[in-house]
Parts: structure tokens; sequence; C-alpha cells
């Protein structure tokens, strides 16, 4: 499986690549939402995007919109994961055609957990 | 053991709290977990001007701390807890249990629900979540989901329906949290449409238990593991007498009837596996109904 991390700190995009190499997916990763469009033109074999919020450039929500207006990406479950918690964010992360919501902080099992709301099985866990 | 600090145990205070757990509570800590009573106790500790658990535990012992007994067994007994834990219960609950149960009930329009040892609050009110968003057929129905736990101070917290960032962020759907909870501040509230669903009372599995109306589901999950053979072969047979000859158990993961009473039989459900009476086992006897709650 193909995950896609994107994320302006690469502090950020390193620990949540970490967790996702250790759940058993392959990890590319993009530093904004434009350069994720690129990358998913490259690699359209991606099974997971983790997307956060606030990013230079193209931000996560405009990301998550055009990404589902391709449909030769449907297949990509987005999991927006960012320090926005307001209740009106996640609604419309959600709105935007997020899966699923992920407030930072967090810790490997919660991804797990979210992962498994998804119904994205892992082959190994950390 | 090294010698003990202000947050850590000597030998004989580590002994003292197991030997009072396993009396008030009889849930048996192991031997090798006293760093569990030290992460439980130390801020309790801290917080009540104690100068560290061994000055706490010694009050305790002699009588001028005696109030902090039962939260000292609360604290070693309360247990981990999340929304939606596990995630493969709640999909044999949704696909299976509860669709198969509707028509089992569907004559009487009634399903009564116990969550034993339900900490703070997030099993029953995961369970009341899950029932308003895919059974809006039990909008007529009564549906009781009663919640129990030893400690006092956790159904306290349980009843507020509180939670925090941390809380909610692990396993509860986004969904769910936009639609039944609200910011307060750091904290998100459960709704009151939730919140009211479930009855919460204090309930020791080792003493006596209340009259429940006949059961027909019953969350015993990750609780067995805490105690020794005789109190798990005692509950599971009780848990029994008060449950629906067509009714389940569910138990954690790690946890199972086999070998402790044979008067289960066990059903599964794709990835999760729940019990049920064997047939010819007793049905539970019917104390009078009492009101339920409207989902």
């Amino acid at each position: 499986m193909n995950a896609l991390v994107v994320d302006d700190s690469r502090a950020m995009r390193q620990i949540i690549g970490r967790i996702l190499k250790g759940l058993g997916f392959e990890v590319i990763e993009a530093g904004d939402g434009r350069e994720a469009l690129a990358r998913l033109a490259e690699v359209p074999e991606v099974d997971l995007a983790m997307v956060d919020w606030n990013m230079p450039v193209m931000n996560g929500i405009d990301l998550i919109r055009a990404l589902r207006e391709d449909p030769t990406l449907g297949r990509v479950r987005v999991m927006m994961v960012t320090t926005e918690s307001d209740i009106s964010r996640v609604a419309e992360a959600l709105g935007a055609g997020a899966d699923e919501f992920v407030m930072k902080p967090f810790t490997t099992d919660m991804i797990l957990e979210k992962l498994q709301m998804l119904g994205i099985e892992t082959v190994k866990t950390t | 053991m090294p010698a003990a600090t202000a947050t850590s145990l000597s030998a004989a205070d580590f002994d003292f709290v197991r030997r009072l757990v396993l009396d008030k509570s009889s849930i048996v800590i192991n031997p090798d977990q006293s760093y569990l009573v030290e992460t439980r106790l130390a801020g309790m500790a801290r917080r009540e001007g104690f100068a560290s658990i061994g000055q706490l535990l010694a009050g305790i012992r002699d009588g001028t701390a005696r109030q902090f007994q039962v939260r000292v067994v609360e604290a070693m007994t309360t247990n981990e807890t999340s929304f939606f834990r596990d995630h493969h219960p709640y999909e044999a609950l949704r696909e299976h249990i509860i669709p198969d149960l509707m028509r089992k009930r569907a004559s009487v329009r009634k399903l009564t629900i116990w969550c034993a040892a339900c900490s703070t609050g997030q099993e029953p009110y995961s369970l009341a979540m899950l029932l308003r968003q895919h059974f809006p057929a039990l909008s007529g129905w009564q549906v009781d989901i009663h919640a129990t736990d030893l400690a006092v101070e956790i159904l306290d917290r349980a009843r507020r329906g509180r939670f925090s960032q941390l809380e909610v962020n692990r396993g509860l759907p986004a969904a769910l949290l936009v639609k039944y909870f609200t910011k307060e501040g750091a904290e998100w509230q459960i709704k009151d449409e939730i919140r009211s669903a479930v009855r919460f009372e204090p309930l020791n599995l080792t003493s006596s238990w209340r009259a429940f109306p006949p059961l027909d589901l019953i969350l015993l999950r990750n609780v067995l593991i805490y105690f020794d053979v005789s109190v798990k072969k005692q509950i599971l047979t009780r848990m029994r007498g008060v449950m629906q000859r067509d009714g389940y158990l569910m138990l954690g993961g790690a946890e199972t009837t086999f070998n402790l009473d044979d008067g289960y039989e066990r059903v599964e459900f794709g990835r999760y596996a729940c019990y049920r009476p064997r047939s010819g086992q007793p049905a539970a006897t019917s104390p009078p109904n009492q009101v339920g709650v409207r989902l």
C-alpha cells in the first residue's frame, strides 16, 4: 500500500512517515498541496493521504477539494492531520471530502484506530 | 526493588496496596506491576499534599488518612478505555448483534444492555451513538443502557460526559464528533441526547448486584483479566443468571469463557467472537420492569 504524507513540516512528515512505514506502507512525501497533486500524478496507486491543513502554496482543504474532483483519485482515503481543533473545522474538512480527522498531538495508536475505521488493513503493528 | 522515593514504592508498600485492592475489589495486581501502582498513586499523593506515595499509604495504615483508602482502590481499578475500542466488537454489534436482537425483540420493542466496568463512559456512550446513528427504528423502543463501575469518582466523570482532546482523538469517528459533541474550552462535551441515554450506577462485580431486568446484551470487556480464576468463574456464572437465554455476552479480545464456564457457547461474527448461554441453560428471572430511557 502507498501513502502520501502532505505537511510543510519536514519533521512532521518524518514522524507520520515512520508510523506508516511501521504499519507496512510505502511512503511518499509532499510539502504542500500543489506538490501533493504532482506526486499523485506520478504515483497514481496511492491508497491513503495524510494531509495537514495549514500549508503554503496550496492548503490541505484546497488539496482535498481538488483531489475529490478528480475521478481518477477516487480510491484515495484522506485523513486530515492538523492542529486545527474547532468543531467547525472538523465539519469543514469532512464536507470537503476528508474521510477522517486527527488532531495534533497524536499517537501511533490513534492513527492505527483511524485506519481501522477506514477499513484499511495494516500488515504489521508497531 | 530499589529504595523508595517520592514517586516510587517500597516492597512493603507495594504489598500493602496489592492486599488492599484484592480485599476490596478481588482484583489481582501482579508482582511485576509496581510501576502501575506508582503511576496511578503518584498524582494523588502529590495533589493531596503528601510528600510521597509511602506517606499516603502510611496514613491509610495508621488511620490518619483513612479517607483515601477508597480512592486508592478506585485509582488502581480504573481501566484504560477509549471510544469504539478495538473497532471489531462494534462492527459485530452493528452488523449482527443489534439486528439479531431487534428481530428477536420486535414484539416487545425493548432492549436492556449492561456495560459492566464502564470506567469513564466511552464504552456506553459509543454504544449509544452507534444505536442512534445506525438504528433509527429504535427511536420507538425502550432502550436501557446501564453502565456500572466500582469507582464512584470515575462514574461522576462519566456522567458529566466531558472529554479531553486526546480522548476524543482516540477511536471516535470524526463524523460522530461533529454530530454528538460540542467543544467547550479545551474540552469536548457529549450532547444530552447521548448523555441521557446512559444510566450510570456504582456496582462492585464481586459484591451483591442490584436487580437488573433480564439483559439482552452485556459488555464485560477487558475486565475479567484483572481477576483470579475463581472470581472469573463466579462472575461469568452470575452474568448467565441475569441474561436472557438468547442474549449476548461480549468480552475483551484476550478473554474467554473457555475452561471457566461451560454454560456459554462461542459465536463468531467476522473478526470478533462473543458468547451466549448454551441452549438448555435457565433463563434470567424477570423482576418488574423499570422505566427506560428512550434513545
